[in-house]
């Protein structure tokens, strides 16, 4: 089956993956009229403040092949062909028309002007970008999600910003008027100028012939170099019209309740289609049509029966959510100004059933309420209006769905908690989907998963009760220095592998001096008590630190006088350094005497520490670089070396966008920009790549610091024993947003213990080989065996590959019980 | 110091005195060679000594003198530095897979010095 899909936005590419998962057969060719992949436009907002196009890009699935840059002029239904502006013609046996919608321009005088612009496209916001600079004021006109959205950009963009409102209050279809009123007042807090109730009689230009000001039916004029029409939007039904397909009388191509169109070969969905009556322009529903119109081409019987058009959203700062019905036989009303919270929920008339429910400024009740509209009240009304994460276990029926984006129930989570024996947030989402979308359900997952039965044990291992962000904050006020004081007052036994490499990166990170200080030593693991990476063989592998990837030849020619003369294999690492194998422990106090001897120092790999700081070569040398990516690289190196953390720590610098230091695919990254820095936090390589997320861009080279600080101690503090920065960014409540309340803006009121911990670190870091060198107590440990010292270790053996040594392999002999 | 002993004195072992009882660290291994034999000796909490078979027999290494060391159900054990596979000092079963085991030797202190039989 040939299968042609016109339109690329995020429901033709949800099909596409959808048919691709589900194992289609036929050939899938997709039909873009954007000169690129299908992307996030749900996130489109972000690429002003930082993300790049890929970021935002879909993956294209396997198989399927995008025509780009070429827009469908015509269906041609008897012949079965779409024909492109080009002229080039593409046979199809079925047809998806995933065409989108156009946003909708009022016929105003003036809205052709140079310095008028819509939003929906990366070349739309392109445009707005360069429209900008040095424009002064901006206006939106439209003040629904997607006008505040366009607000926030030109806000971001340094713009006087103005949004004019034809209705009386701003998001009329998602707020009443209370909740209305407080979100202006949220936004004016802001500095953006509102003007409800207000039509637009006239855009007039300037000398220059481009925009200049807007002209009120009140005849007030407001001056602004830049407008941006955000007034809703139609749908492109025009390739349906043209060929002949029924199209609603407001427009939408018409579809049944499998999404298909009045010809059996024709698929409309997304916002170009009327399905039920309805267009529908939330992701959401959009997805669900997609997912229908795929099982339908696979020969399902999927049915769309119209969706949740519920809403939970944050905009410029201010959570706003809306579910159900906006109207109700009664209602409970919950107003604080001072705090800036507006909730209401809408009740039938015998007070049993809840009907919908709107939220301003707190919209907590939205994941705990959503599910139970049109079912019985959970509780009474003025309790359910503070429902939200950790509040009262509200009992949810099975079919309540759960998450919206994606369609899940509450009984599809729960029997796959059941059958696949999931145990946690990320088991769900793989399995069932819910929660990848906008994540606002993930505190129900969690609660669905203490529900179902599932022991979501904090506890460390059988010694300690405790996790391991409680027992650093035990060990932190308490002001415990040894483990044994430790596990004698809160934990029982005596330890094992997994607690006590844990309490001694606890003690590490408080600064408790030597790692192989007294008792601490017994604690480490065999790594951090050799301060070297153990082999497959036994010995043990050397790397100096060589900070942001820079090195002198003579240092060079340093490590290579060593691995020569103790034999060492010499290998490049992913981190810009140079790792020295096959060392026996009682070569390491020789071999690092000569290091240390040279100006090295132990560069941690055998740590849960800072590893590296890579970094490209920077504003230096490099025609492209914007800033010295290096200098800054060994300042953060330095200032970061030796500091013990929940897991390892990755880092990078890039001197420009260009990214050649892989930054987003650390634990933070930086990325020069011409103002200054971007820092991108939570990336990871590894098992489950992940890109990092945008903290906060164009810092000052202090900020920068500070926020890497803030960040590296908040994880250090909360981080779960081997838990990444990856995984424990997507474990936080509240995510990126919550992150960058606590360390930007102190929401927890704990940045100054923050900074004060990473100064103590600065301040006392000392070389943890030159203090062993120095140290004949802690030089004891180096030897293979305490009776015969200079015995080298007889299991240990090599042979010779590609001119180095090379491990001899060691037949197992396991020794029966 | 009283003289530690962690298993039945056999009618004539052969002892081979391996180091002072003072280098060895409270729940901390070290490895000895004794008759060609490695042996990787342990000093626990409360100060008794155990002894095991050096090889690691899930990776192969000759390592577990430098696992950590603690307990398991009140249990002292050592943990293999390679895969962290657990056996028990007392019996060198691993607690991992009870058909898998490393060998224990007797081991204890002869005026202040340990000693160890392998025969």
């Amino acid at each position: 089956m040939r299968l042609v899909v016109v339109g690329l936005g995020p429901t033709a590419h949800r099909l596409t993956e959808t048919l691709v998962e589900r194992g289609f057969s036929g050939t899938i060719t997709v039909m873009g009229e954007e000169p690129r992949p299908a992307y996030d436009r749900v996130a489109l907002t972000s690429y002003l403040s930082g993300r790049t196009v890929e970021d935002l890009t879909y993956p294209v699935p396997d198989g399927v092949t995008l025509r780009l840059g070429g827009r469908v002029t015509a269906i041609d239904r008897e012949r079965r062909t779409v024909t492109t502006e080009a002229g080039e013609t593409e046979p199809y046996d079925v047809l998806v028309l995933a065409t989108g919608s156009a946003p909708f321009v009022p016929p105003v005088p003036g809205r052709d002007l140079p310095g008028c612009f819509v939003y929906r496209t990366i070349e739309d916001l392109d445009a707005i970008r360069e429209a900008s600079r040095g424009a002064g004021a901006g206006i939106v006109i439209g003040g629904g999600l997607l006008g505040l959205e366009a607000a926030d950009a030109l806000r971001g963009l340094g713009l006087e910003t103005h949004v004019v409102e034809m209705s009386k209050w701003l998001m009329p279809r998602q707020v009443d008027e209370g909740g209305g009123s407080l979100l202006r007042h949220h936004i004016e807090a802001l500095g953006l100028t509102i003007h409800t109730g207000a039509g637009v009689t006239a855009i007039e230009a300037g000398p220059d012939g481009r925009v200049a000001r807007l002209v009120k039916p009140d005849g007030e004029v407001i001056e602004a170099g830049v407008v941006v029409f955000s007034a809703g939007v139609r749908p492109r039904d025009e390739l349906a019209r043209a060929c002949g397909l029924e199209v609603g009388e407001r427009g939408g191509v018409v579809v049944d309740e499998g999404m298909r169109t009045s010809d059996p070969r024709v698929y409309a969905i997304g916002e170009c289609a009327l399905a039920g009556g309805m267009v529908y322009g939330l992701v959401g529903p959009c997805f669900a049509q997609a997912e229908v119109a795929a099982d339908r081409i696979l020969g399902g019987p999927a049915v769309f029966e119209g969706a949740d058009m519920s809403t939970k959203l944050k905009l410029l700062g201010v959570e706003v959510a809306q579910f159900g019905a906006m109207s109700g036989a009664l209602d409970v009303t919950y107003m604080d100004p001072v705090a800036g919270i507006y909730k209401r929920l809408f009740i039938s008339d015998d007070a049993k059933t809840l009907l919908g429910g709107i939220c301003v400024g707190d919209a907590g009740p939205y994941s705990a309420l959503r599910p139970f509209v049109g079912k019985a009240l959970p509780a009474a009304p003025h309790d359910l209006l503070f429902a939200g994460a950790g509040s009262a276990q509200l009992d949810l029926p099975d079919d309540a769905q759960v998450c919206s984006c994606n369609n899940v129930t509450k009984g599809r989570i729960c029997s796959a908690i059941a059958d696949k024996g999931l145990t946690d947030v990320q088991g769900i989402k793989d399995c069932t989907r819910a929660g990848t979308t906008c994540g606002s359900c993930v505190p129900m997952l969690k609660q669905l998963l203490v529900t179902s039965g599932v022991e979501v044990s904090k506890a460390l291992c059988e010694h300690f009760t405790y996790s391991r962000a409680e027992l650093f904050d035990i060990v932190l006020v308490r002001g415990i220095t040894t483990f044994s004081q430790l596990i004698a007052e809160h934990g029982s036994g005596r330890g094992c592998d997994i607690c006590k490499p844990a309490v001694a990166s606890i003690l590490a990170s408080l600064g408790n001096g030597h790692i192989l200080d007294g008792e601490q030593a017994a604690l480490q693991d065999t790594n951090d008590h050799f301060l070297a990476n153990i082999q497959k063989n036994g010995t043990y592998s050397v790397v100096p630190r060589i900070p942001g990837g820079e090195i002198t030849p003579e240092k060079l020619i340093v490590i290579g006088e060593v691995a020569r003369d103790f034999g060492l294999y010499t290998k490049i690492t992913g981190g810009q350094r140079i790792d020295l194998l096959g060392a026996r422990v009682e070569q390491l106090p020789r071999i690092w005497r000569r290091l240390v001897d040279a100006g090295f120092e132990s560069g941690h790999a055998y740590g849960k520490a800072l590893r590296t700081v890579k970094s490209c070569v920077g504003s230096t040398w490099c025609r492209y670089g914007v800033q010295d990516s290096v200098g800054l690289a060994i300042a953060l190196e330095l200032r970061y070396r030796g500091l013990r953390s929940p897991h390892k720590l990755k880092a990078a610098v890039s001197g420009c966008a260009r990214e050649c230091a892989e930054a987003r695919s650390k634990d933070f990254g930086v990325i020069a920009t011409e103002q200054g820095w971007n820092l991108y936090v939570g990336g990871n390589g590894g098992f489950r790549p992940r890109h990092a997320d945008l903290l906060a861009a164009d810092l000052s080279t202090d900020d920068l610091v500070r926020a890497i600080d803030r960040f590296l101690m908040f994880y250090i503090r909360t981080a779960d024993r081997l838990q990444r920065t990856a995984a424990w960014l997507e474990s936080l409540d509240g995510g990126l947003d919550y992150l960058r309340a606590v360390i930007v803006d102190d929401s927890l009121g704990i940045c100054a213990d923050l900074d004060a911990q990473m100064e103590r670190h600065v301040a006392t870091y000392a070389d943890e080989w030159r203090a062993a060198i120095e140290d004949p107590e802690k030089l004891r440990r180096f030897v293979s065996f305490v009776n015969a010292p200079d015995v080298p270790d007889p299991s240990i053996s090599f042979e010779t590959e590609r001119d180095q040594i090379k491990p001899v392999f060691i037949p197992l002999e396991v020794a029966p019980r | 110091m009283t003289v530690l002993e962690t298993a039945p004195l056999a009618g004539r072992r052969e002892w081979t005195q391996v180091c002072p009882y003072t280098e060895l660290l409270p729940e901390r291994g070290v490895a000895v060679l004794v008759d060609g034999r490695q042996v990787a000796v342990f000093r626990t909490f409360d100060g008794a000594l155990y002894a095991l078979g050096n090889h690691d027999p899930f990776s192969g290494a000759y390592v577990l003198s430098r696992g950590i060391v603690g307990t398991r159900n009140g249990e002292p054990t050592v943990a293999s530095p390679m895969h962290k596979q657990v056996f028990s000092l007392v019996t060198g079963v691993s607690v991992d897979d009870p058909d898998i085991a490393v060998p224990t030797y007797p081991v204890r202190v002869t005026d202040g010095n340990v000693e160890v039989s392998v025969a």
